[in-house]
């Protein structure tokens, strides 16, 4: 069992919403950890679906880009939506 | 026996089953084989003590008395506790408790199934809402058999002996006692004969796809029911009821 798998554990908490990465854990094969999945992360009715990936399918930034990844977004803030007025009924933006 | 003490010990008796299952399962807190199965095991156990808690509500009721689901668990001794023998018996590893929960859930499964359609509207519901739970726990101790059964040579070895064993505790959730046949004629309990030839015909075939042998003895421990009981259950009573029986009353 040392041998297992690291999993990727994503839940969709409510329909229309996305699943969201709520951790990570052992499993030998997909079944074993959609299970595990609903036993350590959805027992207390958090979710409605689970997605699991196997950890090592999942690529990442590389922490040193981090200045030219995400720094140029600071300073524009044309970029976000503050200039218009938003209809009342639109709660996500 | 009165239809009405019929129907308490009926309720007792299924109250025990799990109440006691739920004690075991409990017992691997901490001592899991991965910390996932090891919250997989204990979610299970909360499921059969939630389901014990309906039951010994209902008793309560049946009784007409003012006892809690506290009194009949922590203050009556082995000789007052109905459950099968199976659900006592000791966690042993992995294997032994994989295949005592196997065992257990089939025949729970398809006994709840039955017991919803009693004519008894509070067992019928109570049956309802348990059987999604059990839906889980076969699938989740069936995969094990499966993965274990046909995994390794040690893996296989260790649940071929554990059913090898627990093999002669099964008869017994099929024995009908007058308990059973007075319930039954008024079409509220269920009739446990009939359930054994879907039980074995599930079973068996798992077993086959897991490469295990059922072993063709038909010979039963039998006794749990009527309140005679392996040593084992004094052990979990002991344990059980040591805190409400030393300072009774107390409460956190």
């Amino acid at each position: 069992m040392k041998n297992w798998p690291l999993w990727e554990v994503f839940i969709r908490s409510k329909q229309g919403l996305n699943h969201i990465h709520a951790g990570s854990l052992h499993a030998a094969d997909a079944e074993m950890a959609i299970e595990n999945a609903r036993d350590v992360y959805t027992r207390r009715n958090e979710g409605i679906s689970i997605w699991v990936v196997e950890s090592k399918y999942i690529h990442a930034s590389n922490p040193e880009d981090q200045g030219a990844f995400f720094d140029p977004a600071n300073n524009k803030v044309y970029r976000h939506p503050t200039f218009y007025e938003l209809p009342e009924q639109l709660k996500h933006m | 026996m009165t239809k009405q003490e019929a129907l308490l010990k009926y309720v007792l008796r299924l109250a025990d089953n799990v109440s006691i299952l739920g004690h075991r399962l409990g017992e691997w807190c901490g001592h899991g084989p991965v910390l996932e199965q090891d919250i997989a095991m204990t979610n299970i156990a909360l499921d059969c003590i939630g389901q014990a808690r309906n039951y010994y509500q209902y008793a309560s009721k049946i009784e007409g008395i003012d006892k809690t689901e506290d009194d009949y668990a922590y203050l009556r001794d082995p000789l007052d506790y109905y459950n099968l023998l199976i659900v006592e018996q000791p966690n042993k590893d992995f294997a032994y408790t994989i295949v005592r929960q196997y065992f257990f859930d089939v025949f729970h499964f398809l006994f709840l199934q039955k017991l919803s359609d009693s004519k008894d509207k509070q067992l019928a519901a109570i049956a309802e809402k348990a059987i999604k739970e059990v839906t889980y726990h076969c699938k989740w101790s069936g995969d094990w058999v499966l993965r274990l059964g046909d995994g390794t040579d040690t893996s296989h070895e260790k649940m071929q002996h554990a059913i090898d064993i627990l093999w002669t505790y099964t008869g017994e959730m099929f024995l009908m006692d007058e308990v059973d046949e007075i319930l039954l004629k008024e079409k509220i309990g269920v009739d446990l004969i009939g359930l054994r030839q879907e039980w074995l015909k599930i079973v068996s075939e798992h077993f086959k796809e897991a490469t295990l042998t059922l072993p063709e003895t038909t010979w039963s421990q039998k006794g749990g029911k009527q309140g005679y009981h392996s040593e084992h259950l004094g052990y979990i009573l002991a344990d059980m009821q040591y805190l409400p029986r030393t300072y009774p009353g107390s409460i956190w």
